[in-house]
């Protein structure tokens, strides 16, 4: 007899399902993420000791009217209107009415784009002036330090930053160098002038971890006791990240016992285990550089391995080696338009790069890790876009400028607050003064949160950071747009 | 991050090398032979022409370029029989681009494979004889790359080495091989900016003792080189033969005198001491130069720049501005464009771009294709055959699918000294090999 054709058998079977289900989210210790096992560790310690006191600066309702609008979600509105107000982004279409009192842009012959967002800066970390006092960007005295921030380097007096301000760049991510296996951690930045990092530090953005593949760290250490070799660089992370399950499976042990009411000694807390600890967790996420494909592999390997995910490869000039790879483990790319060959390790770039890993149906952008192309990553996409164009590719410039605000948004993991053009986001945007995708275009108007930050018109919406106060020699045009 | 601070070290390492007895033959300086050409003539008609020259600007005109040269340029030239016809169908179609102070064939990759790497000295005291000509890799994969984007020159020349002295340039051609040299000794390249960071050799002070006393000890030297290795001749200079040697049509005013300066002070001084001593001198860098604008016009002292560099990277260039070029051309100063300052060998390709945000902050854009193309030409002395699209000159020639200074435009022809080079690089022979992942078959290796 067919037990499958039995009635009652469904009938037991429906029951014991029924119970299993209940089991497993009133029993203690079955249920996934109620298993007390697999408590979060952000739940339980304090992720971010630095919060962010950024404010968005006050703004009347702003209306662009008329524009060329490229919204980041791979759509060109012609003759479209943005209406922001409270900092946000209200509406975008045609025939928008003006509220009272609203600030009315005239954006005929103008585009509108959303607010570039540079996944890879070392802005404030290694500042202009350079010198020997500025070198805040590597903490190059072992190879594993998860314990430094990139936020307590960070100088926010960098001119640097009113220069990317000028070239529409409304967010940055600001990493540790790549002299280490494991550097630290990045911060997000709204990119607005302020007194204090934490006053332009991204509300609500998760941190990241940086890492780095490949030819630095082995360069950095292999006089100083390793790693010296690739094999070692990979040893090296998977030494960290087995330290990191052990001393989160102490702290489990701990707050388990705990929540049973037994005595339990509390361990010593490690600021950097906790940060790995963190990443195991998915709370802190992981960019990581590197530039040859086949060790892009190996490092999904070894994310696998520890149960980690790595957002994004930055500096991947061969992604376009592994783009179904990297489609496949829900890993992005971050590329130069046409870096190349200053190292070894880069010496495979193509400039076809960025249209090619995109094409693939991987997840592809455009960044800068230069303070000079950070002002122009409009230019580095267009550059992009044509590389891909002349080899067949059909790409739109609405799609091409997903490279520098959706995609970079979504590997930072704030797609939801900013990167496109759609109502209830941030109201990060930038008028351009004809197709960004130009050597001739200027962003003209830069808004964040809103608020008009920088306006190419108006000298005194020009920031100025402290350290060029005062030096005559460039005093004439205001900081951002010199 | 990518830092050039080891390559300071590597020049912190200068030895001197002992001189020997006999002085060197001076090789001719311009080779003005054409590459053999065994193509039919090449007929490029229906093209937006830019001659950058006299005749001007040609809405619908025709290029005829034969025996490697340009034979015609005009609004209504015939074709003569056999020649290839190319319709440029109202493209732009310019000079050759120039790239100055490049390293394009003496430099492959610039970290960690310093056997690729010849772009700075670490062997003579005074440097002036490193000669970038004695390094010259016809193979060099940066030289596809960099043509195919339209730049058929360069000025190849030492990186700044942080010791004063760092070489002697020389203009190249980026067309086929073996040799590459269209001229040699097109200049010395001297830093008089501090390099900082902790390897810094010198201080300002140390650096204008230092060049100062090498350019001296060249006086002296050439006044009684005859007698200056017999007993009793020449006092022992501190500067070793070869590189008094080099310094001597430097001395003369014959070869310029490349100086490497930002600070509008440390510029000031060098074009004062140039003009007292009669050198021939060229800025490069010159962030402030733009402050020294009435001084450089005065003397005829062109500025190579990387307009680009808009940041006070040290306190030698907190005046940098994206309006630099526009200033110093607006003031009457030859300007001459640096490709992306970090690593320009690699980036030749991307002088155009520079001239492009040239003009997005000022400069006519007339003005700014010169800078990459008749300025280059006049100030590293090779106007008489490159430059400009006139008849009797060099076929470099490139047809645009664009405005040639736009980002998203490239060449669709490239002549190089007559001879049309394919448009092929090992970055689009990596780019056609993984074009197709999914591709089934023999691994990529056999692509």
């Amino acid at each position: 007899m067919d037990l499958k054709r039995n009635p009652l058998f469904w009938g037991i079977a429906a029951l014991v399902i029924v119970a299993l289900a209940a089991a497993w989210f009133l029993i203690p210790g079955l249920g996934g993420s109620r298993n007390k096992e697999d408590v979060k560790v952000a739940d339980q310690f304090p992720n971010d000791q630095f919060p962010s006191t950024y404010k968005p600066l006050p703004s009347p309702p702003t209306l662009i009217r008329g524009a060329t609008v490229l919204t980041g979600t791979d759509k060109e509105i012609p003759n479209a209107d943005v209406l922001m107000r409270n900092g946000k982004i209200i509406a975008v279409g045609q025939n928008l009415k003006a509220p009272d009192g609203a600030t009315v842009v005239d954006g005929k012959g103008k585009f509108v784009t959303p607010g570039i967002i540079d996944i890879h800066s070392h802005l404030g970390v290694y500042p202009s002036p350079s010198n020997e006092a500025t070198q805040d960007g590597n903490e190059m005295v072992k190879p594993t330090t998860p314990e430094v921030r990139a936020e307590n380097s960070v100088w926010p007096q960098d001119p640097g930053f009113t220069r990317a301000l000028a070239g529409g760049v409304t967010t940055l991510e600001i990493l540790p160098g790549s002299g280490n296996l494991i550097g630290g951690r990045s911060v997000v930045l709204k990119n607005v002038p302020s007194r204090t990092t934490q006053g332009m530090k991204f509300p609500g953005a998760p941190y990241d971890l940086k890492m780095a593949c490949g030819e630095n760290p082995k360069r950095v250490y292999a006089e100083k006791g390793g790693p010296m070799t690739l094999m070692g660089d990979v040893a090296g992370y998977r030494a960290a990240f087995q330290k990191a399950v052990t001393y989160r499976d102490k702290w489990r042990k701990y707050w388990n016992a705990k929540a049973e009411g037994k005595d339990a000694d509390e361990p010593e807390r490690d600021i950097g285990m906790e940060t790995l600890a963190l990443v195991l967790d998915g709370t802190i996420r992981v960019q990581m550089h590197c530039y040859r494909g086949d060790q892009m592999a190996t490092m999904i390997d070894v994310s696998k391995e520890f149960g980690f995910h790595i957002a994004a490869f930055h500096h991947a000039t061969e992604a376009y080696k592994v783009a179904d790879i990297l489609r496949e483990n829900d890993v992005c790319a971050v590329m130069w338009a046409d870096w190349w060959g200053f190292k070894m390790e880069g010496y495979d770039a193509v400039p076809e790069g960025i249209a090619m890993v995109d094409h693939a149906g991987a997840c592809a952008m455009i960044h800068s890790d230069d303070p000079f192309g950070v002002q122009r990553l409009n230019q580095e996409v267009a550059k992009a876009m044509a590389a891909g164009r002349r080899m067949g590719y059909r790409i739109s410039r609405a799609h091409a400028i997903t490279w520098m605000t959706r995609n970079p948004a979504k590997a930072l993991g704030i797609l939801d607050k900013t990167g496109t053009l759609e109502a209830g986001k941030m109201a990060d945007v930038v008028v351009w003064d004809r197709d960004p995708l130009s050597v001739y275009a200027h962003a003209e108007k830069v808004f964040i949160d809103g608020a008009l930050l920088y306006d190419r018109d108006n000298p005194d919406l020009s920031p100025r950071s402290d350290f060029e106060l005062g030096q005559e020699n460039n005093g004439h045009t205001g900081g951002a747009g010199q | 991050m990518r830092t050039t601070l080891f390559l300071a070290s590597l020049c912190a390492m200068a030895l001197s090398a002992p001189a020997s007895a006999q002085s060197p033959a001076i090789p001719q300086p311009v080779s003005t032979a054409p590459l053999p050409s065994v193509n039919p003539p090449v007929f490029i008609r229906h093209g937006h022409i830019y001659t950058v020259g006299p005749a001007g600007t040609l809405a619908d005109g025709d290029v005829l370029i034969q025996d490697g040269m340009i034979a015609a340029v005009g609004p209504d030239i015939a074709a003569p029989a056999g020649a290839k016809i190319i319709d440029a169908k109202g493209k732009p179609v310019t000079p050759g681009l120039m790239a100055s102070w490049t390293q394009l064939g003496i430099m492959e990759i610039q970290l960690s494979a310093s056997e690729t790497n010849d772009s700075a000295p670490n062997q003579t005291l005074d440097s002036a004889a490193f000669d970038v000509a004695d390094a010259l890799n016809p193979s060099s994969t940066l030289i596809p790359v960099a043509r195919i984007a339209g730049v058929t020159r360069s000025l190849t020349a030492p990186i700044d080495c942080g010791n004063v002295f760092c070489g002697t340039a020389a203009v190249i051609h980026l067309g086929d091989g073996p040799d590459l040299i269209v001229k040699r000794r097109a200049g010395v390249l001297v830093s008089l900016e501090p390099t900082g960071g902790k390897s810094q050799l010198y201080t300002r002070p140390d650096i204008w003792a230092k060049f100062r006393e090498t350019l001296d000890d060249a006086r002296e030297y050439w006044a009684q080189r005859a007698g200056y290795h017999r007993p009793g001749g020449a006092r022992d200079q501190r500067s070793i033969r070869i590189d008094l040697d080099a310094l001597g049509p430097v001395i003369r005013g014959e070869e310029p005198l490349l100086v490497h300066a930002e600070r509008a002070s440390t510029i000031r001084q060098v074009v004062e001491y140039a003009q007292a001593t009669k050198l021939k001198l060229v800025i490069l860098g010159g962030g402030e130069a733009w402050m020294v604008a009435k001084e450089l016009v005065a003397a005829h002292v062109p500025v190579v720049i990387d307009n680009n560099i808009n940041l006070p990277g040290s306190f030698s260039d907190l005046g940098a501005t994206l309006k630099g070029a526009a200033r110093l051309d607006a003031a009457g100063v030859t300007v001459v464009f640096q490709p992306q300052n970090d690593d320009p060998a690699q980036y030749a390709r991307t002088v155009g771009q520079i001239a492009g945000n040239a003009v997005a902050n000022g400069m006519p854009w007339s003005h700014a294709l010169a800078a990459i193309t008749k300025n280059p030409a006049e100030v590293w002395g090779i106007a008489d055959h490159y430059g400009t699209l006139e008849s009797g000159k060099d076929a470099d020639v490139v047809i645009w699918d664009g405005d040639p200074l736009e980002v998203t435009s490239a060449p669709t022809a490239v002549f190089i000294k007559g001879a049309q080079i394919p448009l092929v690089s090992r970055q689009t022979m990596l780019r056609d090999r993984y074009k197709h992942l999914d591709k089934k078959g023999l691994p990529f290796a056999y692509r």
